[in-house]
């Protein structure tokens, strides 16, 4: 650990706001999180190695994939760090440095979702479903909930458009310029 | 508290609370209001009579933490001093609907008084040691540990309550909700301390310690029970503690987990508690019959309030402030004014007890001398400049300055004993009547000069 060993805690701190050297590691970030399971790195152990500055560990591990921002850590931290608010933020790094992602699926779910977004201004399931498994090499995975969610109107054959479509695709253009 | 009763240089006024304070050191003059008790100090003999027959007996004891009940007349504890009750007029049947009066009836000396109103005292004393203790944190404040709402959820008091064989379970742990014994008991440390999110980023010092105490206790009460704990850090540091949680977790069983509880839940009788052992990284559900959680110590509700009649300074918190954190714990910035226990920082006993004598020592080398010795850097009025503005009178904190008449015109005049030497009023003072001796305006710009020589 030589040279600016705040380097990757700083590139968090512009990106996100949220200082990780604020933590205490007391885990409730991680006692609270429902994906602990599946995460190579438990949320604590994220904000330790932003500290120690392994971001090699951090941008190739899945656990920021895996979180699906539902801010548990966030509301229940004691330090009032947004936990939610990093891995978004390590999501993005991830996908602008290209580094492999771990769940590749992931990546493409985010696409799918957000490309029936676009396309419908809201999710059309039947679609988006069928597309992400065919993009991932298994086509008939979902395929035998397709009736019964069918029968009980859970899924439509024809997407629904909103009338405002236009609308849902100046904001995405906006945010996708400011990204860029 | 037995032996300081019978003191005759000790005077005790229980139930009664400070109503002002006046003057500086070695001449306060303090006004206390006598509560009402009720009941006559001089004729009852403490039998207990009226405590036994008083037909309100369902009301939750403080002392207990509502884990037992008390009648409405009452004391607050057994070994209470003095030995004479007090009726709560807030749950009395005769204050409250104006019938009964059981307990006029079965005093065997006539020491009931229901017309007994308030009464103040006004006294002068030299010296004032605040002793007023602290607080528990309300753990209703997190949501995700039931918010209060869990029967099973206690607080370390409460089960300190419940470890006294003269306390309302007679020695058992049991839980609350079915009265059944306690054999899987979850301690949670850090409730509300070191949590910036409620406030409290401190340390509370003594959770760690008295929760290595309540998980051994309980392997002594209950050879059947099991105690985990979950801990972030363990602070262990005074003569033999560190070797007391080790044997806690050696000889007593108890399991220490090192990590924040994110949640508890109701599963049937049992309550599920979620945490996670931060060094394995694992995640992990324990199913308690009973969960404790060490509060946080906060500063009493009245704290401030106190401190605004004392006119001692106090922390963002509401604990006073000492007159300096290493070199004078306590004493108060306002002379003559001591601070010990935990109305200044959480503190244990050993502590506390460590502060009260030198409290009382520094008592003792006020009372002692037939004059009071000051720091020589005190604000001075030159009375030929002085024109009465008074304005001085109004930004000084300690209330330091008089006013005294000079040939018919009114001049500030600085009490020596009480000016800590601030300069709010040197710098205030349009006419430079006020000088802080040893901070002269030359020798502050002597002192500039003489710093800026090296740059």
């Amino acid at each position: 650990m030589q040279g600016d060993v705040h380097a990757f805690r700083n590139v968090i701190l512009k990106l996100s706001g949220e200082d990780v050297g604020k933590c205490i590691q007391c885990g409730k970030c991680s006692a609270g999180c429902p994906l602990t399971p599946e995460m190579e790195f438990m949320p604590n152990q994220i904000l330790e190695l932003i500290r120690t500055n392994d971001e090699k560990r951090v941008l190739r591990c899945n656990t920021f994939w895996y979180c699906v921002s539902c801010q548990t850590c966030s509301v229940r931290c004691p330090e009032d760090i947004d936990i939610a608010k990093i891995m978004n933020t390590l999501r993005k790094i991830n996908l602008e440095k290209h580094v492999t992602p771990s769940p590749r699926e992931v990546v493409t779910f985010n696409q799918v979702f957000l490309d029936s977004i676009r396309g419908y201004g809201r999710v059309y399931e039947l679609g988006m479903v069928m597309k992400y498994n065919l993009m991932t090499g298994q086509p008939l995975k979902d395929a035998s909930f397709g009736p019964d969610m069918f029968m009980k109107g859970k899924i439509a054959i024809l997407p629904h458009r909103l009338k405002a479509l236009s609308l849902i695709k100046s904001l995405m253009d906006k945010s996708r310029r400011l990204i860029e | 508290m037995t032996e300081s009763s019978h003191d005759k240089n000790i005077t005790l006024l229980t139930y009664s609370e400070i109503e002002s304070v006046k003057g500086s050191i070695g001449n306060f003059e303090v006004t206390i209001r006598k509560k009402a008790r009720s009941v006559d100090m001089i004729k009852c003999t403490g039998c207990g009579e009226c405590r036994q027959k008083c037909p309100q007996k369902k009301i939750p004891s403080e002392f207990d933490l509502g884990l037992g009940n008390r009648t409405a007349i009452y004391i607050p504890f057994t070994q209470a001093v003095p030995n004479v009750p007090v009726i709560d007029r807030e749950t009395c049947i005769y204050f409250t609907k104006g019938k009964c009066q059981v307990c006029s009836k079965v005093c065997p000396t006539g020491a009931i008084d229901y017309e007994q109103k308030d009464e103040l005292i006004t006294e002068k004393f030299g010296t004032i040691v605040v002793a007023t203790g602290f607080s528990l944190f309300d753990a209703k404040a997190y949501g995700e540990y039931g918010g209060g709402r869990f029967k099973n959820v206690i607080t370390s008091l409460q089960l300190e309550r419940m470890l006294d064989s003269s306390g309302p379970t007679a020695g058992k742990v049991v839980r609350p909700s079915d009265g059944k014994e306690a054999k899987d008991v979850v301690f949670l440390q850090c409730v509300g301390s070191r949590d910036e999110s409620k406030g409290l980023p401190y340390c509370s010092r003594v959770c760690c310690m008295y929760t290595a105490k309540h998980a051994l206790l309980l392997k002594d009460h209950n050879p059947e029970s099991q105690s985990y704990v979950f801990y972030i850090d363990i602070r262990a540091g005074g003569k033999n503690y560190e070797e007391f949680v080790k044997k806690t977790q050696k000889d007593y069983g108890a399991i220490y987990i090192r990590g924040r509880v994110s949640r508890i839940y109701e599963k049937g009788e049992k309550m599920v508690v979620c945490g996670v052992d931060t060094l394995t990284g694992t995640a992990l559900k324990i199913e308690a019959d009973l969960v404790v959680l060490a509060s946080a110590m906060i500063p009493n509700p009245d704290a401030v309030e106190l401190a605004q009649k004392l006119n001692i300074p106090y922390d963002k918190y509401g604990f006073f402030t000492e007159a300096h954190p290493k070199l004078q714990p306590v004493e108060s910035v306002t002379k003559g004014i001591f601070l010990t226990g935990p109305c200044s920082f959480p503190k244990d006993i050993p502590d506390s007890v460590a502060m009260s004598g030198a409290a009382s020592v520094g008592v003792c080398a006020v009372l002692s001398k037939e004059e009071l010795i000051v720091e020589p850097k005190i604000a001075w009025v030159d009375d030929e400049r002085c024109t009465g503005c008074l304005n001085c009178i109004k930004v000084c904190p300690f209330d330091a300055i008089e006013t005294r008449v000079v040939d018919g015109v009114p001049h500030a005049r600085v009490i020596e004993s009480l000016c800590p030497g601030c300069g709010n009023c040197a710098s205030t003072c349009r006419v430079k009547a006020i000088t802080v001796k040893g901070f002269t305006d030359e020798q502050v710009y002597a002192q500039i000069e003489a710093a800026m020589e090296k740059v």
